[in-house]
């Protein structure tokens, strides 16, 4: 087979921005709303779903020449879900704190879309280096954004990041935007915007 | 019996699947444009969930706790949910076709709709007994269809709503849902 050509820099670009998984692709909603009520939380979700994205990535690409393509997703979902219960042990184990409080949204990494999405439109055609990268790329854009909404849900909401007090003694935070209503409309708002700047960079082009 | 109609009530509304839990956010925004599809895709939901729950309890309870293998629950869960799925499909396919068609695209969607695998492993989770379970993803399922037909019945407004172009679509869904998450968390402080 002919060796493949690729652009890191094209891959991570696509991950980060122009295809971020959360903000453009729209994709894995459930655990965005759930889990960025703290950046700590957001940053473990992150981690692990990159953790997945890479090595389910990388199998899925190994073997994409010998699975047959009518199970395909099936046996996407198979791999996607040894690696999820390996992150579950893992957190289980060393940090059973950010276990809790993520909950069952650990073993719901399973079907979260990013993962089957990139399975299937990205590891099953590459080869496994380029596969790795784009798991790499999108796990740090999936990561990025919910650092992003995170950190503005727990700083409003209750005034702090990374669990340390740093807003003024007057400040009053607003437990309106760590409940679900706020995830619901901080992450519609964030997406406006979002798409507003998207057809401001159109118009200019 | 009382106990079996407050897990249902809890279900459905205090603690409803999509506005408090988070669950099955994909297809609640994705499938809510039209307020037909919309209660399709809620009734194959609450019925691919019912099952699910029925199946998946005795999968735990006389497979992998016996095997002492509980920790392959994530798996096994999702394979079983994955090929009922699959069979759900065929069997529409042959006996309903009119429904068949009306929601084609959206069964296999089922399978990654979080929604369905939640409700299994909270089934676990929560030491629910076979009754209990069933009825858990019943109402559930009841819950999800609510969230999503309401949401349809919104978004139907909207096409005759003037927008701004950056709130069209995904955005102002989701702040529909909020406003609507809204209500149901009044519900849940007033229990």
């Amino acid at each position: 087979m002919a060796k493949e050509t690729f652009s890191v820099k094209k891959i991570f670009k696509d991950g980060l921005l122009d295809q971020n998984p959360i903000f453009v692709q729209l994709l894995g909603m459930c655990s965005t709303l759930a889990v960025s009520t703290t950046v700590i939380n957001g940053i473990g979700m992150g981690l692990s779903v990159t953790f997945v994205l890479v090595l389910s990535n990388l199998f899925i690409s190994l073997l994409r020449n010998y699975i047959p393509s009518k199970i395909r997703i099936a046996s996407y979902i198979v791999i996607i879900a040894g690696f999820v219960t390996v992150v579950d042990m893992i957190l289980q184990a060393y940090v059973p704190s950010l276990a809790e409080s993520l909950g069952l949204f650990i073993p719901l990494i399973v079907v979260n879309c990013i993962i089957l999405a990139r399975a299937e439109s990205f590891a099953s055609k590459h080869e496994p280096l380029p596969s790795v990268l784009d798991g790499l790329a999108m796990g740090a854009g999936f990561t990025a954004a919910l650092v992003v909404i995170s950190a503005l849900r727990e700083l409003v909401g209750s005034g702090t990041l990374f669990g340390i007090k740093v807003t003024p003694a007057g400040f009053s935070p607003a437990v309106l935007v760590i409940s679900p209503v706020g995830g619901f409309l901080i992450l519609g708002a964030l997406i406006a915007l979002v798409q507003w700047l998207q057809s401001r960079r159109k118009k200019e082009d | 019996m009382a106990n079996i109609f407050l897990l249902a009530i809890t279900a459905l509304l205090i603690e409803n699947f999509v506005f408090v839990k988070f669950y099955g956010i994909c297809p609640f925004l994705g499938v809510s444009q039209k307020t037909e599809t919309a209660v399709g895709m809620g009734l194959a939901v609450t019925f691919t969930m019912t099952i699910a729950s029925a199946l998946t309890w005795p999968l735990y309870y006389f497979v992998l706790k016996p095997l002492q293998i509980e920790y392959l629950e994530t798996i096994a869960f999702i394979l079983l949910i994955a090929c009922l799925v699959q069979l759900i499909e065929m069997f529409l396919q042959k006996a309903i076709p009119s429904l068949y068609s009306a929601l084609g695209i959206y069964l296999p969607l089922i399978t990654t709709n979080c929604a369905v695998l939640g409700v299994a492993l909270l089934n676990v989770q929560n030491d629910y007994n076979f009754i209990e379970s069933v009825v858990y993803g019943f109402a559930a399922g009841l819950g999800f269809l609510l969230a999503i037909f309401l949401l349809s019945l919104v978004r139907e407004r909207f096409e005759f709503a003037k927008i701004p172009k950056p709130f069209q679509g995904v955005p102002i869904a989701l702040i529909a849902g909020g406003l609507l998450a809204l209500a149901f968390s009044g519900l849940r402080l007033s229990f």
